[in-house]
């Protein structure tokens, strides 16, 4: 199993606490993980991505420049990494903000409208976690109790009574994610 | 019976004698510099009080440099400006050690006036031994922060002009100031009762280290006859004209 | 999930396989992208459990100083900085060069010239193998190029510099600082003790003692005579490291036409590369330095009959392609790859330069 996952968006959205909780459930299965933030100078707003590989076999360049998913939060994600999803892949999006269509055929899409979602559940925090949830829906990589075990050691202990929340979002995420293309396979 | 040297230079006789931890090595001083004079009264200091084994000494670039090699504790050479830095990490790893260190007024008080005033702000217990003699000795003769308002050094050649090189900078006052600093206190050794008082200060300072009860700072504001072109009489008659009124002798902060 | 395993970032490995491998002190001042190390250790509040002391200081050039102050103890004293900041360290690096002092210092290096940026480089190589500061010397230089090795060579940084009384750096950069793996931390061991110190460091500035003379800590020596020794020392010093301490890595060189050279994150890279060369049928292999300085030359020079070529691929303009270029002497091409100003190639681009650089079809 090998998995490039990109997730990206604006600073502030929990995208990069979203890629280390997929990192922490990886090695809860002890799978080869790596996860290697853009970093930036700001704390909230700007952009934000982080590429997360998880791989039974050790990984190599945690750089990469083609991935097997792709998750876009923001208009700029998604001009940026459409592109560099590999043919068949994955790209999951939230509607919240982006302006147009996905434009290639040779990839799967899926919508997740966890922005909403997260608004209709009275916490936008939980916004990343409803994401996390359509990913694993679709791809289910690590099992939600290694989720939920990755989310805990992620999380300072003084915030663990948001555990609950967090599972709620991530159940809420798996049922609202919707299949929008399937991928077009070109003639051989 | 006739009296001849041996039998006047006996132990009961004796009134003065060279400190223990002072050494026979040749001092580069140049006669009538003050420097030698403070060296003794370290050396008196750290060996009244027992602290021979505690100490450790820093020793930065100016006319100090050479400290090490006239008293015999551990010492540590330093970069210019930077003995402060050096002396908070000797301290904080070695709590229970006397740490001091030994400057000039180019070191403190211009490239090392970051390092000086940081440790002082944490009030890092060492005592910092600062000669002022308002002149770069080991360099030459160049003006320093302290030189005075028209003095003539090699770079303020027609004297100072605050103008444009600034005014004679009294870090001791900027120093006393910051809360760590328990012992800020300006002294001299031009007469034997300024010796007297600036054994007591240096002792104080050593005191208040051990104590842990933040950094002191003992100013010895001083001559540099060489650098002033001077005798060491005309220097010491001129420190007492012209660097006292800028740089008082006294005690700005001693808690 | 395997015992003792956690997943961190390579800034906070260091801060952590510090702890545990007993360090007595640790100074340093904030710059991105290696923040984390000190931010780590002040979470960990180790001076309340094994005694280390954490101290941010108020500049780079106090860190280092305060290093130099904490290594002329004896004691295991490091700072850490991102490549503006180890610009302001050198001239405590030299001092510490000249007074023999050991320690370790870690690089997480950041885009250059100037305040450059704050994404990944090795720019700073020729700064950290060629001198960076001034005066004839050398730094013992560990290039990681995981977040496991950011945390072994703590413990070999230190056992390195203790050995030759040599500063030792760790060379790495924004990549394997920033990006979380998983991590084995190493054990739990106590500091040592001040007689302990004594005994493995006599030349230690502990206070001076009854059965000794002082023990001076410095690097100044106004006769030339005497500082031509001084320097003659250090020399002979630095031949016996080049001897005995070159550590490398040979990936796929058995059969490989070409080798690509890289170290740090760059290394990481070109592995990939190497999957995506032989999938097309490009023999690759490549030498990976661990330690810069002391650097494989007769490792490299013993490929250069064996191989078409060989591409370094670094995150600069060209350094290290320098002493692979020296090591070969001429007898096989030596091109380079790099991207500049905080951007770092993927692993398709190295085979894209790779073939265009070699002429490879």
């Amino acid at each position: 199993m090998l998995q490039e996952i990109v997730i990206s968006g604006f600073g502030g959205q929990g995208v990069l606490s979203m890629g280390k909780i997929l990192a922490y459930s990886g090695i809860k299965e002890d799978k080869e993980v790596s996860w290697f933030p853009a970093y930036g100078p700001e704390q909230r707003g700007g952009t934000a991505n982080v590429t997360v590989i998880i791989s039974d076999e050790p990984i190599s360049s945690p750089v990469l420049n083609q991935y097997d998913i792709a998750i876009v939060l923001n208009q700029p994600s998604l001009d940026k990494f459409e592109e560099r999803v590999k043919p068949g892949g994955i790209l999951i999006y939230d509607d919240y903000g982006i302006r147009r269509k996905v434009q290639r055929e040779d990839i799967n899409v899926y919508r997740v409208n966890a922005m909403d979602e997260s608004t209709k559940m009275d916490n936008t925090r939980v916004f990343n976690m409803i994401v996390l949830g359509g990913l694993l829906k679709i791809v289910p990589m690590v099992s939600l109790e290694n989720v939920m075990k990755g989310l805990k050691e992620s999380l300072p202990e003084r915030h663990h009574d948001l555990l609950p929340m967090n599972e709620k979002a991530i159940l809420r995420g798996m049922e609202i994610i919707e299949q929008e293309q399937k991928a077009k396979v070109a003639p051989a | 019976m006739s009296m001849d040297v041996n039998s006047i230079a006996t132990p009961e006789n004796l009134v003065y004698a060279k400190p223990e931890l002072m050494n026979d090595t040749h001092m580069h001083y140049c006669p009538g510099c003050s420097h030698g004079v403070v060296h003794k009264l370290i050396a008196e200091v750290i060996g009244e009080l027992g602290l021979q084994e505690k100490t450790i000494g820093v020793a930065p670039v100016g006319c100090g440099v050479f400290a090490y090699k006239y008293l015999d504790i551990d010492w540590q050479e330093a970069a210019h400006g930077r003995a402060p830095a050096i002396a908070t990490a000797v301290k904080r790893l070695l709590p229970d050690k006397m740490v001091f260190t030994y400057q000039g007024d180019g070191d403190l008080a211009a490239i090392g006036t970051a390092e000086t005033i940081h440790a002082a702000n944490r009030g890092e217990n060492i005592a910092i031994i600062f000669i002022n003699n308002g002149i770069y000795g080991m360099t030459g003769g160049q003006m320093a922060p302290t030189t005075l308002e028209g003095m003539k050094t090699s770079t303020s050649p027609e004297g100072r002009n605050v103008e444009t090189m600034g005014n004679p900078l009294k870090i001791l006052d900027l120093l006393a100031l910051l809360d760590g600093v328990c012992l800020a206190t300006r002294v001299s050794v031009h007469t034997a009762s300024a010796v007297k008082k600036t054994r007591r200060m240096i002792k104080l300072a050593f005191e208040n280290a051990m104590a842990g009860k933040g950094t002191s700072i003992v100013e010895v504001v001083s001559t540099c006859n060489a650098g002033w072109k001077m005798t060491p009489a005309q220097a010491n008659d001129w420190m007492v004209e012209n660097m006292f009124p800028v740089y008082p002798i006294g005690d700005l902060k001693n808690v | 999930m395997a015992e003792g395993i956690s997943l961190m970032k390579g800034n906070d490995a260091i801060a952590h396989a510090a702890i545990r491998y007993g360090v007595d002190g640790y100074f340093g001042y904030p710059i991105t992208p290696q923040s984390e190390v000190i931010e780590v250790l002040m979470e960990a509040a180790p001076w309340k459990t094994t005694g280390m002391v954490v101290l941010q200081a108020e500049s780079e050039v106090s860190a280092i100083n305060m290093v130099y102050g904490g290594a002329a103890c004896g004691k295991y004293v490091m700072t850490s900085s991102s490549s503006p900041g180890i610009s302001l360290k050198q001239e405590g690096i030299s001092y510490m060069a000249g007074a023999e002092l050991p320690c370790l210092i870690v690089n997480v290096q950041r885009g250059g010239p100037g305040l450059g940026t704050i994404q990944p480089s090795q720019a700073d190589y020729f700064q950290t193998v060629k001198g960076g500061g001034h005066g004839d010397y050398k730094l013992i230089t560990l290039a990681p190029n995981s977040v496991q090795e950011m945390a072994d060579f703590v413990a070999l940084g230190f056992e390195l510099a203790f050995k030759y009384r040599n500063p030792a750096m760790i060379l790495t950069d924004g990549v394997i600082g920033q990006m979380m793996e998983k991590v084995k931390l190493p054990e739990f061991r106590r500091r040592r003790t001040e007689e302990e110190v004594r005994e493995q460091c006599p030349w230690a500035t502990l206070g001076k003692t009854a059965d000794r003379g002082p023990n001076i800590i410095t690097s100044l020596e106004l006769g030339s005579a005497e500082m031509e020794e001084n320097n003659k020392r250090f020399q002979a010093k630095y031949r016996v490291i080049e001897e005995k301490e070159v550590r490398y890595e040979e990936i796929q060189c058995d059969d490989a036409e070409y080798l690509l050279v890289a170290f740090g994150s760059a290394a990481r890279i070109c592995l990939k590369t190497i999957q995506l060369a032989r999938e097309e049928g490009i023999k690759v292999g490549m030498i990976r330095p661990i330690t810069l300085w002391p650097f494989p030359t007769k490792v490299l020079h013993g490929y250069a009959d064996k191989v078409k070529g060989m591409l370094t691929v670094e995150l600069n303009a060209g350094q290290m392609v320098e002493d692979v270029r020296l090591a070969v002497n001429g007898k096989v091409p030596v091109e380079h790859y790099g991207r500049l100003g905080g951007i770092v190639p993927t692993p398709d681009e190295v085979l894209e330069a790779l073939k265009k650089k070699m002429d490879i079809k």
